[in-house]
């Protein structure tokens, strides 16, 4: 009985481990269409990785996610969760095995907040203590302060809410995770926060993520890898964010990725990685070696320059980033 | 002397003001007794009716909230009923249940039917689907998401629901007499000449009906805290 102190003083270990998920030949056929929503999807995510499947609306994306908990039931094929068929399984035990957010997250308005984070160890009949304790464990998690535990879901904020619905996905521990545009609803400012966040909070729980989303720039921001979907729920592509900026299979995902793929693939690379030329007189911007090379770029273009100082955390100047280095870096990536 | 005079008087005038059928202080608060009996049977006529047809509305309701193309046949029935008038409802069910309350009760019963209905499906539709949606996701069971989610944030329309059918049924339950009922209605028909017997039985009704509305709003009020 010492999961709060173990919670707090060692944080991960107190976390379950990931299974990794996989799709096999899944297909979803509606009656009365004869196109698949989803054709024959086959695709693995490893445990601990967060996969985002991202298309356009009528691609499957969100079918597809929703077959994982059967809350759409498999028309053919199959999918694993930790190597056992979904199939086999009942809906009800599954889905409380499996964390899930959507995007209008769905908090319900009658209960508070504390009472929401306790829906799943309410339903796997948790003593109060073990649940009392696991929802201030998880409300710590996620950021959120003990004083909104009694408030209502009205009372809160958008980031709130959406806070409160990732902590709730979490209550039970789920090795899996679904979430359906689960920022999609908030402004892009506090979406950016959001999803830092998220990425934090996956460094330390990684939890294996299936992520809805239909923009590219939050997939490749979120992704360990990356599931494209065209329409008729075909499989365009499946690949890290690198990968998938760098080669796209076909006309639809280059199109999809858009013309600016190489300043995406510059925002995946940070100042610091790549081969800068050596400190030496000092003019241009400066810029951080933490930073993104697409960020690093836009600061010499917003002063006019081709080449900005590059410092480290310490403020000491370790190179000079030129327009040449930057081309370099995109050429090398490409291997 | 002098006082025993103006009591006299007092008395006198009260009496006069009897005799030409007015509206008199003094007779009320001599014969309010002869209220409190028809006061409890209409209050006791109301509240069994309610219950009655909130325990049918309500499980009609439950049957036709996941089998939708029983809504409109049960609003059409219950809406007949609504709009048969209740005095031939009485006349009708007399010769079957004979006088007193059942047949009252079976009347007025048949009056809250459509609009508890009503209410209560138009609450279960009003819960938002991703309520519902993130309920199914984490695992709840369909019985489960009818009374942990769905019935609670119906509560509001249930409520109001209730309220309507309350007062409604305390302005109807004034006529249970006419089915040997008593009530209310039995005082105010016994003399309704006498204004002073009209404004106290009519009085109460007004009385009865505000208050028991009041009541039913404020167990709403403790049963949603989430609503304020």
């Amino acid at each position: 009985m010492n999961t709060l102190t173990t919670a707090q003083s060692e944080g991960p270990s107190a976390f379950r481990e990931a299974v990794p998920l996989e799709f096999r030949e899944a297909t979803k056929r509606y009656p009365g269409s004869e196109a698949a929503a989803v054709d024959r999807l086959s695709l693995e995510v490893p445990a601990g990785e967060i996969c985002v499947l991202v298309g356009p609306s009528g691609s499957g994306k969100t079918t597809a996610m929703r077959m994982v908990n059967r809350m759409i039931d498999i028309s053919d094929g199959d999918i694993l969760v930790g190597g056992r068929s979904v199939r086999d399984r009942d809906p009800t035990e599954l889905r409380r095995e499996i964390g899930y957010v959507i995007q209008q997250i769905g908090l319900f308005p009658h209960e508070t907040i504390r009472q929401n984070v306790a829906t799943v160890p309410r339903l796997l009949g948790w003593d109060k203590a073990r649940t009392s304790r696991r929802v201030d464990e998880l409300l710590e998690l996620v950021g959120l302060s003990r004083e909104m535990a009694g408030r209502y879901p009205a009372q809160l904020s958008g980031g709130q809410r959406q806070r409160v619905g990732v902590a709730r996905a979490l209550a039970a521990d789920p090795p899996v995770m679904l979430m359906d545009e689960p920022f999609g609803a908030i402004d892009p400012i506090n979406r950016e926060r959001l999803q830092t966040e998220f990425l934090r909070l996956q460094a330390e729980i990684r939890k294996t993520v299936v992520f809805v989303t239909h923009d590219i720039d939050e997939a490749i921001r979120m992704g360990d890898r990356i599931a494209i979907l065209q329409e008729g729920g075909h499989l365009a592509q499946y690949s890290p964010p690198a990968e998938l900026l760098m080669r796209p299979a076909n006309a639809f995902v280059e199109d999809f990725v858009g013309a600016d793929r190489a300043l995406k693939r510059l925002a995946l690379m940070r100042v610091g990685d790549v081969g800068l030329d050596p400190p030496g007189d000092a003019c241009g911007p400066t810029v951080g070696a933490d930073q993104s090379l697409r960020d690093a770029f836009s600061e010499m273009l917003a002063h006019g320059q081709q080449r900005a100082r590059v410092l480290d955390a310490d403020r000491r100047a370790i190179g000079v980033l030129t327009l040449g280095v930057i081309a370099e870096a995109l050429r090398e990536d490409r291997g | 002397m002098i006082a025993v005079l103006a009591q006299l008087q007092i008395q006198e005038r009260a009496d006069s003001c009897v005799a030409d059928d007015g509206i008199c202080p003094g007779w009320i608060a001599e014969n309010f007794d002869r209220y409190v009996a028809p006061f409890f049977q209409h209050v006791f006529l109301t509240l069994v009716s309610v219950a009655i047809g909130f325990a049918i509305a309500f499980a009609l309701a439950l049957v036709a909230h996941r089998r939708r193309w029983l809504v409109a046949p049960v609003v059409q029935v219950t809406g007949i009923l609504y709009t048969l008038p209740s005095v031939a409802v009485f006349f009708l069910l007399l010769p079957i249940t004979g006088r007193g309350n059942t047949t009252a009760i079976i009347a007025l019963v048949a009056y809250t039917l459509l609009i508890l209905f009503r209410n209560v499906i138009t609450g279960l539709d009003g819960v938002p689907d991703e309520a519902r949606d993130a309920g199914r996701g984490m695992g709840f069971t369909e019985r489960q998401l009818l009374w942990r989610v769905e019935l609670p944030l119906a509560l509001p329309e249930i409520f109001a629901g209730l309220r309507i059918a309350v007062t409604s049924t305390v302005g109807l339950a004034a006529l249970a007499f006419l089915a040997g009922a008593g009530g209310l209605g039995d005082a105010l028909f016994d003399d309704y000449s006498f204004r002073s017997n009209v404004l106290v039985a009519g009085g109460l009704c007004v009385v009865l009906a505000a208050a028991l509305d009041l009541a039913v709003l404020g167990v709403q009020r403790l049963l949603t805290p989430w609503a304020r």
